[in-house]
């Protein structure tokens, strides 16, 4: 590959990652933990296991992404940290 | 340091796993939400799980699915060097499912907590247990 | 406390960055973690299983005694979640809001008062936090949930061919269920598709596995060799190793879909099982 997009889509993992735990609302952390996990299911579909990435498509960017809302829903959405 | 851009574009994937798992170790230590701890605990197993993928990739291999020439018939000599190592995909397919249900573990007893203290932050449930300890 | 944990954390990354040059490179052919056991898998995990995703067939057939204490852990998360969080409601517990169809007249009817009866066609209740009657939400999730459930059930029969598989396909049935629930209500969903249903499904998806094991051991082989179902099924050994594949790929997609609906169901309501989201 000349381009490298599996270093260009980890270093977007990374920023995502990041990002998620520096929303002070939860609601957006739980949004952009999302897009980090969508992100890392990219990065593995690039390297080859597309069962692992069709798992983290299903169980991380759907399920995960409804329990979050879910729980914050039922708790406080503002966070001071 | 010339020699550390070529050991750098070697392994940048180990580089970019250190980073993310120690930004997951970091949030689980030192955040004071109960859901933002939650949240790097799950950052820390997908930097797991990116760690083990990455070992099994071959350059120049494609899927672990055999291509065959139609059912049945001979099938020729399978080079293993043809396909990428499929036995930590298994590994991570576990690691996947039970990471989705301790998250789930995780965030009932994140809303129990709230029930019972009306408060997410770590050190305001702490000062409450301490006070109701003091009593 | 926050700079202490920054010191720990940058060492312990240090400490691994400068031991990188030890690990070998990323892609390369002859590292140790694949020239051991998985040339072994896939030169012959064809021609012993006849299941081109070699994936599947280690994850179902070399290594299934894993893959069933991993529907076991599953199974025992959703029980942990119903031990926390579930509340039985009483009668009296909260207001009721209910929507007079014809007149579009809004009801607060306190408890000790009569409520309407559960599937009358005039009153509609509806949850606390006011939410406006969604027109083209729910008809366009009712258009889209078969297919995805037909989706799923396509992904967990193909899954000795192409990338998929038990786990993909119970999460795909579970997320047609769980946008039902959040496209309608909450208690249509239940209506439908009740929390004893789930529990009962997701004890069946793991009896279906082991109880697949445990036939093979008493036809007189080892637990889970598949292929002293052969006899019992009336086909050879490679092909009996194919559907035995198949028979706990099922038992798999049925227990982690009813596990997580199960935790959704806990999870959205609080375990009341009144309200979602």
């Amino acid at each position: 590959m000349t381009t490298p997009i599996d270093l260009m889509i980890l270093t977007l993992v990374v920023i995502s990652g990041v990002g998620a735990l520096a929303v002070k609302d939860l609601l957006g952390a739980a949004i952009v933990f999302s897009a980090y996990s969508f992100l890392m299911c990219l990065a593995w579909a690039i390297m080859g296991a597309v069962d692992v990435a069709f798992t983290e498509a299903a169980v991380g960017a759907g399920v995960s992404t409804v329990f979050c809302v879910a729980a914050v829903f039922h708790t406080t959405r503002r966070t001071k940290d | 340091m010339t020699d550390l851009l070529p050991l750098i574009a070697a392994k940048y994937n180990y580089w970019i796993y250190t980073i993310l798992m120690m930004i997951g170790l970091y949030a689980m230590i030192a955040k004071n939400n109960l859901v933002k701890k939650i949240i790097g605990m799950n950052i820390f197993q997908t930097a797991i799980i990116l760690f083990y993928v990455s070992i099994a990739y071959k350059k120049g291999a494609t899927l672990p699915i055999i291509m065959g020439d139609g059912h049945g018939g001979g099938h020729g000599a399978i080079q293993a060097a043809d396909y990428i190592n499929p036995l930590p995909h298994c590994l991570m397919l576990t690691a996947i499912v039970v990471s989705v249900a301790t998250l789930g573990v995780a965030l009932a007893l994140a809303i129990k907590i709230y029930r019972q203290y009306g408060t997410l932050e770590e050190d305001d449930i702490n000062h409450q247990i301490r006070m109701q300890a003091g009593q | 406390m926050r700079l202490l944990a920054l010191i720990a954390v940058v060492l312990t990354g240090g400490l691994i960055i400068f031991h990188t040059g030890d690990l070998p490179d990323f892609g390369d052919p002859n590292s140790p973690a694949s020239t051991h056991l998985s040339p072994y898998y896939l030169e012959h995990g064809e021609g012993d299983t006849h299941a081109p995703n070699i994936v599947s067939a280690v994850l179902a057939d070399y290594r299934g005694f894993d893959t069933m204490f991993e529907t076991t852990v599953v199974f025992a998360a959703g029980l942990a979640c119903f031990f926390l969080l579930r509340r039985k409601t009483e009668p009296g517990d909260k207001p009721r809001m209910y929507r007079h169809l014809p007149t579009g007249v809004t009801l607060r009817i306190k408890s000790g008062g009569t409520f309407p009866e559960e599937d009358s066609t005039e009153f509609r209740r509806m949850d606390s936090h006011f939410v406006p009657h969604q027109i083209i939400i729910k008809n366009t999730c009712r258009l889209v949930i078969p297919f995805i459930q037909v989706f799923a059930l396509y992904v967990v029969a193909h899954g000795h061919y192409s990338p998929g598989g038990g786990f993909q396909g119970g999460v795909l049935l579970a997320a047609a269920i769980i946008l039902y629930a959040i496209s309608h209500d909450l208690r249509r969903s239940i209506h439908r598709f009740s929390e004893k249903v789930a529990a009962l499904s997701g004890s069946l998806g793991v009896f279906i596995y082991a109880g697949a094991g445990a036939l093979c051991l008493l036809l007189g082989a080892n637990f889970l060799n598949y292929e002293a179902l052969g006899p019992l099924l009336g086909v050879d050994a490679v092909m009996a190793r194919s559907h035995g594949i198949l028979i706990i790929e099922i038992g798999v997609a049925l227990a982690v879909m009813a596990v997580i609906v199960w935790i959704y169901y806990n999870l959205s309501s609080a375990g009341k099982h009144d309200e979602g989201l």
